[in-house]
């Protein structure tokens, strides 16, 4: 996952046995969005915005959600 | 059925459980572990409208019936076996309004398996803030349940509950989804083999790590291993069920919730940016840390000292007023002195969670983790540890209580192990005094007193070791697979009043009466021990103390102590403008006065040294010799394991100064000799003291609260033979290459 802060993306299909069951109950399906909300001090834990759900995930688990950054448009 | 209805509340964290929980129950709450592991388990009763009553059980949050903790697994076990006796008649499945889709996950999951559930829906005091609408009626008719919205803080929606909950009957069951459509060859072979089983509860008992009994999991695992041949296969069954869950519960929302975008964006993210920031958040972090230790090092020691001179007191007026003898004596100095003990610890325990109770309520905790994680996770530490690290430097057994709030179980226990290393307050007086003894007043360090630079050193190693002991602790202990970590951010809240002060209330009571159970008991065992002793010198303490006292005059101890008395009287005196002959007569008045008393701690002084406890400190001499100690403070080595700050009142004791007044008892301690000739306490002993205070787990109160959170004797015990033998070699290092 390479967001940048503030960013948000749409989650690409995955094989499944890479994410941990309760990634996906929460929210991490293809087609969801999520939004990076803010990187720790020290980089690491990062907190995401998946679905709804408010939550910190580490680096480590983030790297294996594969994703397809939206543009946002820009504001006039 | 039992004409008490057994309800269950589930619900995913950070949803308001435990305020609807004590809403339903009140003080009625019984608060407990669950048999073998560390769960805490909370049930309560309710009374329901026609006079039926209902127990409550408040099970522990998650998101999922695919559990991945020891709490969660609980609750899968609970729900997949009718025959355990928590298993619940009703479910109260407990969700929040604005996570409401997250929420129905679960929900689906126990509906499936044909439990009865009633939905409630939480704090919908926020709806209008969220911009959040709701049709009630058609979300019942979709998910097939009855809906109870809820607001525990303007205390709406619970009257209804309890309606619908004395009508159980009137709660539909069955499952909400065709759990066979995950996978229609298995799940078909399935249903031919157990005709009579809920499928969804096969399926669960199959695919999870549980020891249920109420299926038969030999015959269930042959027929899995046909279709279901790696880990892989399974995850991509779950992943199917994850999508068609959400899909059902996405087609019933359709239409029936509603979130305008706008409104929804709240507070949240702007709070966030500040308490999580890299310079802010951390600065608001350890200001907090500050003020909490600042409530539990300070603010709590004067209710502290008040309880001590009550508890005096009262102890004196049992000595006065009863008739002498070994009861009023067990009684005045055992039972009483005993749970003073005990009732010493509720101020800073009250303190402590009061602010526990406010950062977990208001959500900020989830923050402190964030911040923490990476700086904690190398030592195999939560985020979370960094409270009761930093609590224990006032003292362990609010600290280790406070680990209760970190949910990986590996995690808390490394915490509660290395928390008695943490410098508390006890181990302070004990410092002082040594380093006014080997430590010179004169010089400094870079303009740092060598006095102000040890005990800075004291406090720096016991940081130290307890860092250092968690990361071979995180290397030693083996837990079953990897934890996931996965932390919800919860949205802010303003606490509620009355659940920050259960929560003070039940962990002051869990400790007075579990863990004061074994104070207690320990407190009256070191008491006889300390003053009885079957010898002739024991008993006939009196009357030997009188004859060497008539023959070579008072102890040094004890003249020491009388002219400081003396002396200080007679300022008093003369500050008051006394006369000359006046004074002359007090004089001769208080020395009398005073060679009494000094007499009287003279003889307890021998008795001490002739009890038990004394025959044991001269027994372990041999022991102790070589760390720089002699039986004297072998005797204040096993007398403060009670407390680590009776070791100076020991030697008062034992010295026969009587008094608890630093001055007398240093000025003794530094006249005594060894037999060498040189002073007892020098350089060499003081510090091998010092480092023996520092690491050994001299408090048998930490040891009863650690038995009561880890729920064994195991890990308390592990814990006082490993500090105890850390402490005696470096003790032993340190005198060797000191002296």
């Amino acid at each position: 996952m390479d967001l940048m802060q503030g960013q948000r993306g749409t989650i690409r299909e995955f094989s499944e046995h890479n994410l941990p069951v309760k990634l996906m109950e929460l929210g991490c399906l293809p087609g969801n969005v999520l939004e990076l909300v803010q990187i720790a001090p020290l980089k690491d834990p990062i907190y995401i915005n998946l679905n709804g759900n408010h939550i910190a995930i580490r680096r480590s688990l983030a790297a294996l959600i594969e994703i397809d950054i939206i543009v946002e448009p820009q504001a006039p | 059925m039992s004409n008490t209805l057994t309800v269950a509340l589930i619900g995913n964290p950070n949803t308001g459980k435990s305020s609807i929980f004590n809403q339903l129950t009140g003080l009625s709450q019984k608060v407990g572990n669950y048999p073998g592991i560390t769960v805490e388990k909370k049930e309560g009763q309710c009374k329901l409208p026609g006079g039926k009553r209902a127990r409550i059980v408040d099970l522990p949050g998650l998101y999922s019936l695919n559990t991945s903790s020891m709490d969660e697994r609980l609750v899968t076990e609970l729900l997949l076996d009718p025959k355990d006796p928590n298993y619940p008649d009703v479910v109260v499945l407990i969700s929040e309004v604005e996570n409401l889709k997250r929420n129905l996950y679960l929900f689906t999951q126990i509906k499936d398996l044909g439990i009865p559930v009633l939905l409630a829906i939480n704090m919908i005091d926020r709806m209008s803030r969220k911009g959040i609408t709701l049709e009630v009626a058609s979300l019942e008719k979709k998910l097939d349940t009855k809906i109870v919205l809820v607001s525990t803080r303007r205390g709406e929606g619970l009257d209804r509950l309890k309606e619908i909950l004395a009508d159980p009957a009137s709660l539909p069951r069955g499952p909400i989804m065709d759990i066979g459509r995950v996978a229609p060859d298995y799940f078909g072979e399935l249903k031919k083999a157990f005709p009579e089983e809920d499928l969804y509860r096969l399926w669960l008992s199959s695919s999870q790590d549980t020891n249920t009994t109420a299926v038969d999991l030999g015959a269930l695992e042959a027929l899995k291993s046909n279709f279901i041949k790696s880990e892989e296969d399974l995850k991509k069954l779950q992943h199917r069920e994850t999508a068609l869950r959400y899909q059902k519960i996405n087609e019933a929302l359709k239409g029936a919730y509603g979130v305008d975008p706008e409104k929804a964006k709240g507070l949240r993210a702007s709070i966030d940016r500040i308490l999580t920031h890299k310079v802010f958040g951390y600065l608001i972090f350890f200001a907090l840390l500050l003020l909490i230790f600042q409530a539990i090092f300070e603010w709590s020691s004067y209710p502290m000292d008040f309880i001590d001179a009550q508890f005096a007191a009262a102890s004196e007026w049992i000595s006065e007023n009863f008739p002498p003898g070994m009861l009023t004596d067990l009684l005045a100095e055992g039972i009483v002195a005993g749970i003073g003990g005990i009732v010493i610890f509720v101020p800073q325990i009250a303190f402590l969670f009061l602010f526990i109770a406010l950062l977990e309520e208001s959500g900020y905790m989830s923050r402190v983790v964030f911040l923490m994680d990476r700086v904690m996770r190398p030592f195999g530490l939560s985020g979370k540890s960094v409270v009761p690290l930093i609590s224990g430097n006032a003292c362990a057994i609010p600290a280790i209580m406070a680990t209760r709030t970190i949910e990986n179980w590996k995690e808390r226990l490394i915490t509660i192990l290395v928390t008695p290393f943490t410098t508390c307050s006890a181990r302070l007086p004990v410092y002082l005094i040594l380093i006014a003894l080997v430590i010179p007043e004169e010089g400094s360090f870079m303009g740092i007193g060598y006095q102000a630079l040890t005990l800075l050193a004291l406090y720096l190693i016991g940081t130290g070791m307890a860092l250092l002991s968690a990361l071979v602790l995180d290397k030693l202990l083996k837990t079953k697979g990897r934890t996931l970590f996965l932390l919800e951010m919860p949205a802010y809240r303003l606490p509620l009043l009355k659940n920050v002060g259960l929560t003070v209330w039940d962990k002051t009571m869990s400790f007075v009466l579990g863990a004061g159970k074994i104070i207690l008991a320990i407190s009256i065992v070191l008491w006889f021990l300390g003053s009885h002793g079957s010898s002739e010198n024991f008993d006939r303490a009196e009357e030997i103390v009188g004859q060497r006292i008539e023959q070579q005059g008072l102890a040094t101890g004890s003249l020491i102590n009388l002219q400081v008395q003396l002396d200080s009287r007679r300022e008093d005196a003369l500050a008051q403008g006394l006369s000359q002959a006046r004074l002359r007569d007090s004089l001769q008045l208080w020395t009398q006065e005073l060679e009494q008393t000094a007499k009287a701690q003279e003889i307890a002084g021998y008795k001490l040294e002739h009890s038990y406890i004394g025959r044991a400190g001269k027994a372990i001499e041999p022991l102790v010799r070589p760390l720089g100690y002699d039986w004297k403070i072998g005797i204040a080595l096993i007398t403060s394991f009670a407390a680590r700050e009776v070791f100076v009142g020991t030697l008062a004791t034992i010295y026969s100064v009587g008094s608890e007044d630093e001055e007398p008892i240093k000025a003794r301690m530094a006249a005594d000799i060894n037999e060498a000739g040189q002073p007892l306490f020098n350089l060499a002993t003081g510090v091998s003291l010092m480092l023996f205070y520092a690491f050994a787990m001299q408090c048998m109160s930490t040891l009863a609260i650690v038995q009561r959170e880890t729920n064994s004797w195991k890990w308390p015990l592990a814990q006082f033979v490993f500090m105890t033998i850390l402490a005696y070699i470096v003790s032993f290092a340190a005198y060797q290459i000191l002296s």
